[in-house]
């Protein structure tokens, strides 16, 4: 066994023949493969996202309007929380990449103390999910009122139909606003016309988020909040479940008795694909 | 091909002390890069409307940014830098193809019906 190289039977690593393709071992390449074909799976959901975002980019809620909260303080942070929680998966992703590192030295310590900080991590990172899907559930506490079909104005004077969408911000002031509720300036976008207060009082309090009602706006934005993000929390909460069995074989000194730990490489793999994934989130629902 | 019972090839999954020393000395590195770009991510999401900056020149710099992120996770975090050329290019050029277009058409589509509903307002 020469110092940089360890030298893998033929037979026990592609099974057949004396060339590896690419020059990779059969596993990895499998999981550049696997990855690929999960990377299109989340872009197939951040464009569909875009689409209807797009498609109903007057009235689609601001992410900043609706994320504001921070654990144990009150007030307005908007995506403060996000931001943190996009830290601590940097972070976690550091800690998996020095555990790959340690494991070309053999050092069987190393890899289990960074796949272990890898682990305390990943699971602060499901929590946050967890808390954040906790408060958009719950909603605020003013709530909103999904409205009946009629006319509003808006504060230019044009006027514009509710098809059934419009909310009123119930907020202390009782203004009633149109969604997105502020323009871009941070400004409050009030309504006013004959008919408001007839469809406010025929409109259905919401409070929180759903499938089917959304009080922050648009209800196709709570769903895609729902599927994008739940569908890449179930993916963080695999890669913790992966990380703890690769985790336990390295406690049992299974790869040092290998010669290698080329398994603490494939499970970093998925466990970067994961943190990349989560900075494509982070930008297109929340940021722009 | 003559098959023998050494024959073997090799992958790279070890390396010296030294190098370990250049390997997590470069770890570090990218992750003062990644954290740079996320706290300048957040201060413009933050400060951009008293900076008197455009919104959509922010909007690109954000994707411009998170580019620039999944490059340094791809090439320096999942090691592509070391895989062969012709690997790289497998997985890189058909997948952006496919999403690329993907996404131009959506959204092209998406602001056709914006349009397409506006005329029944």
């Amino acid at each position: 066994m020469s110092a940089n190289t360890h030298a893998v039977d033929a037979k026990t690593a592609w099974g057949g023949g004396g060339k590896a393709p690419f020059g990779m071992s059969y596993g990895k390449m499998m999981m550049w493969f696997f990855l690929v074909s999960d990377a299109l799976t989340f872009a197939g959901f951040l464009a569909s996202y875009g689409f209807m975002r797009h498609r109903f980019y007057d009235i689609w809620p601001s992410a900043e309007n609706v994320f504001t909260h921070f654990p144990f303080m009150h007030g307005d942070h908007p995506l403060i929380y996000v931001a943190l929680m996009t830290f601590i998966l940097i972070m976690s992703s550091v800690t998996m990449v020095l555990a790959v590192e340690a494991g070309h030295r053999m050092d069987k310590k190393g890899v289990s103390f960074w796949m272990g900080m890898t682990i305390i991590g990943g699971l602060i990172f499901v929590g946050s999910q967890a808390w954040e899907w906790y408060h958009f559930i719950h909603g605020t506490e003013w709530g909103a009122i999904e409205m009946g079909v009629g006319n509003y104005t808006m504060p230019d004077g044009s006027v514009k139909q509710t098809s059934g969408l419009m909310a009123r911000w119930a907020n202390e002031t009782k203004d009633i606003l149109a969604l997105p509720w502020k323009d871009l300036s941070g400004e409050y976008i009030k309504v006013s016309g004959a008919q408001v207060a007839e469809i406010v009082n025929n409109g259905k309090e919401v409070f929180g988020a759903n499938m089917v009602r959304n009080e922050y706006g648009h209800p196709l934005f709570a769903n895609f909040f729902f599927f994008i993000t739940g569908f890449h929390g179930t993916h963080v909460f695999s890669g913790v479940v992966l990380n703890f069995i690769i985790f336990l074989n390295v406690l049992k000194g299974t790869y040092q008795k290998r010669g290698h730990y080329e398994m603490v490489e494939k499970v970093g793999l998925y466990w970067h694909f994961v943190d990349l994934v989560w900075v494509f989130v982070f930008t297109f629902f929340y940021l722009v | 091909m003559i098959h023998s019972e050494n024959e073997h090839y090799e992958f790279a999954v070890h390396h010296s002390e030294e190098d370990g020393k250049k390997v997590r000395k470069m770890i570090w590195n990218i992750f003062w890069v990644l954290l740079g770009i996320t706290a300048l991510e957040v201060m413009l999401g933050i400060f951009w409307k008293s900076w008197g900056l455009n919104w959509g020149l922010i909007k690109t710099t954000f994707i411009f940014l998170t580019l620039l992120k999944a490059y340094f996770i791809v090439a320096y975090y999942m090691h592509m830098r070391d895989e062969v050329k012709s690997f790289i290019f497998t997985v890189i050029v058909p997948y952006s193809i496919f999403v690329i277009y993907t996404v131009l058409i959506l959204i092209n589509e998406a602001l056709a019906l914006f349009d397409f509903d506006a005329l029944y307002r």
